[in-house]
């Protein structure tokens, strides 16, 4: 059950020919995708292209058939709890209980990760310290900003030690100034723990800087794989070939438009998406 | 934004400065088999009551409608007598029909919270933990168990200023909160089961709303069985209130009772309560 069982060298996530279906709305559709141990990989895409579908289906919140989502080796049909046990997840909301101290909201998750008694106390002060919460920790989660709210769900998921931290779009309704510092924690707790990391954004510069391997996805496929430097340097060379008069280098957003094609605004993302987003940008601004 | 856009880089740039991040490195062994059930309730119910002792507006404004059913209510028909206690003044026979009443008001609305955490990313983040839906459920259960039965003390407290003649014997008042706690379990996963199938919070409240009343008027909370015309006996036996406030009158005012029956048919009760919510939890997942 623990995380010594996964076979060796497994990749971090490994989704094959991953099909859900909202009624006969296909939201992710065949999807292929392997996370390596160890990198920060990107899914892209604008709201309704299916990446929280996908992660959804990865942290075994919606039920798949055997043999199409594996995490470290482990099926995430078969052995969900060992799924589980090797996950640190934050969705997309703001999903700290207002109505607990910092150090209460990570304390339920050194909890119900079964942290023994004896190390608890100093697990979650650990946790809350690592995010820079140590002088906010017991404080009501109610009086943080948005940028504390995201980084005490960090402290949360990395209460129990996961072996992959799956973020839902971190940033999102963030500022400039409180967007950077979540990524430098995330950065920094990556690379002191060595956990791999899969994260969501509609933000392609945000990707372009802090992530090892992007995957832009569109209705409910991937679209375009790759570090951002090649599938910057892929569109220039694209351009080029064409004998287009393109002055200005690709940005990860002309890649995206340019694998994407047109109809980019039709689809974007129904009604409950849009809802949940606005109420996420409301308590965060 | 209240964020110091300098400070949380200097922590972040070293975490092992200051603080370490040892604990952080080696996953937690995992707890197998029995001691997980027991361990998800203990959490559930921790954060319930740290919950309160942030907040108590909830357990005040709570306290004034048991109040006053016992103040108004209860004074005003031991004076007409138009009830058949017995030698048991009417205020005494209501106590404990109110605090059954009170403890399943708070389980009834509990699915509102549940769907609130779904709104949330909450539920999905628990979910999302080593922690199977029946345990996940049977926690909230005894956590809303757990917040009835503050809210009991407190009316039992009022009644005992009222002068209600309750027993302070130490082993039937232990008696008295596990048969408040198994009824507000059943009550909140009846919720919960209701917050699956209508999945919003208005509609819940709508049928929290329209359930109570029969429930609560169709028990033995104000009114002995005996003086109910037939149909509504039968509908007082299929009520589990009925059993909660017949094992609290048992206990609190040593009326007649049959304790063991009482206590199987909510123990019945909210396993099935629990079973019948976890099977609907998947729905407010996706």
């Amino acid at each position: 059950m623990t995380r010594d069982t996964a076979p060796p060298g497994a990749d971090a996530v490994a989704c094959t020919g991953l099909s859900y279906a909202f009624g006969d709305h296909n939201a992710v559709d065949e999807l292929d995708l392997t996370v390596r141990q160890g990198e920060v990989f990107g899914l892209l895409g604008p709201n309704g292209a299916g990446k929280t579908t996908a992660i959804r289906c990865i942290t075994t919140l919606l039920p798949v058939p055997a043999g199409m989502v594996g995490v470290f080796g482990h099926d995430a049909a078969g052995d969900r709890m060992a799924v589980r046990r090797l996950l640190g997840y934050v969705p997309q909301q703001l999903s700290a209980d207002a109505g607990l101290t910092g150090r209460e909201n990570v304390a339920l998750f050194a909890r119900v990760f079964d942290v023994p008694r004896a190390e608890r106390a100093a697990r979650v002060t650990q946790a809350l310290a690592a995010v820079g919460l140590a002088d906010a920790a017991d404080r009501l989660a109610a009086t943080y900003s948005g940028g504390m709210v995201r980084r005490l769900e960090l402290a949360q998921a990395l209460v129990s030690a996961p072996r992959l931290l799956i973020l839902d779009e971190p940033t999102i309704g963030l500022d400039p100034i409180a967007r950077t510092g979540v990524w430098e924690h995330i950065g920094a707790v990556r690379q002191a723990t060595g956990m791999t990391v899969l994260v969501t954004t509609h933000y392609m510069d945000e990707a372009d800087q802090y992530c090892d391997r992007v995957a832009l996805m569109h209705r409910g496929r991937i679209r375009a794989l790759g570090t951002p430097a090649e599938l910057r340097t892929g569109l220039g060379a694209r351009r080029s070939a064409a004998g287009a008069a393109h002055h200005a280098p690709p940005t990860l957003e002309d890649v995206f438009r340019d694998v994407a094609g047109s109809g980019l605004d039709d689809e974007a993302g129904d009604f409950r998406d849009v809802r949940s987003t606005r109420r996420t940008a409301r308590r965060v601004g | 934004m209240s964020e110091a856009p300098a400070a949380p880089r200097a922590v972040s740039a070293d975490p092992a400065r200051g603080h370490g991040i040892d604990l952080l490195l080696k996953p937690p062994p995992p707890r197998a088999g029995w001691r997980l059930l027991p361990a998800r309730v203990g959490a559930m119910c921790a954060v319930e009551l740290q919950k309160l002792r942030h907040d108590r507006t909830e357990l005040y404004t709570r306290a004034i409608q048991p109040a006053l059913w016992l103040l108004i209510f209860g004074q005003t028909f031991t004076r007409i007598k138009a009830i058949p206690t017995g030698v048991i003044p009417y205020v005494d026979y209501l106590a404990p029909g109110i605090i059954a009443q009170s403890a399943m008001f708070i389980a009834i609305f509990y699915g509102i919270q549940i769907i609130w955490e779904r709104d949330a990313g909450v539920l999905n983040k628990l979910l999302v933990t080593p922690t199977p839906r029946s345990a996940l459920i049977t926690g909230k259960a005894f956590a809303a168990g757990v917040k009835s039965l503050v809210q009991a003390v407190v009316v039992l407290l009022i009644a005992a200023l009222l002068g209600v003649a309750l027993t302070w014997n130490p082993l039937k008042l232990l008696a008295v909160a596990a048969i408040v706690v198994l009824g507000s379990a059943f009550f909140s996963c009846l919720s919960m089961t209701i917050a699956g199938v209508v999945l919003s919070r208005d509609r819940l409240m709508g049928i929290g709303q329209a359930i109570t009343m029969p429930l609560f008027f169709g028990s033995n909370a104000l009114y002995p069985v005996s003086v109910m015309p037939g149909w509504l006996q039968s509908v007082s036996k299929a009520n589990p209130l009925s059993y909660e406030v017949d094992a609290l009158r048992g206990l609190l005012l040593g009326t007649p009772h049959h304790l063991a029956s009482d206590f199987a048919v909510l123990f019945i009760a909210a396993a099935l309560g629990v079973t019948a919510a976890s099977a609907l939890l998947g729905r407010l997942a996706r």
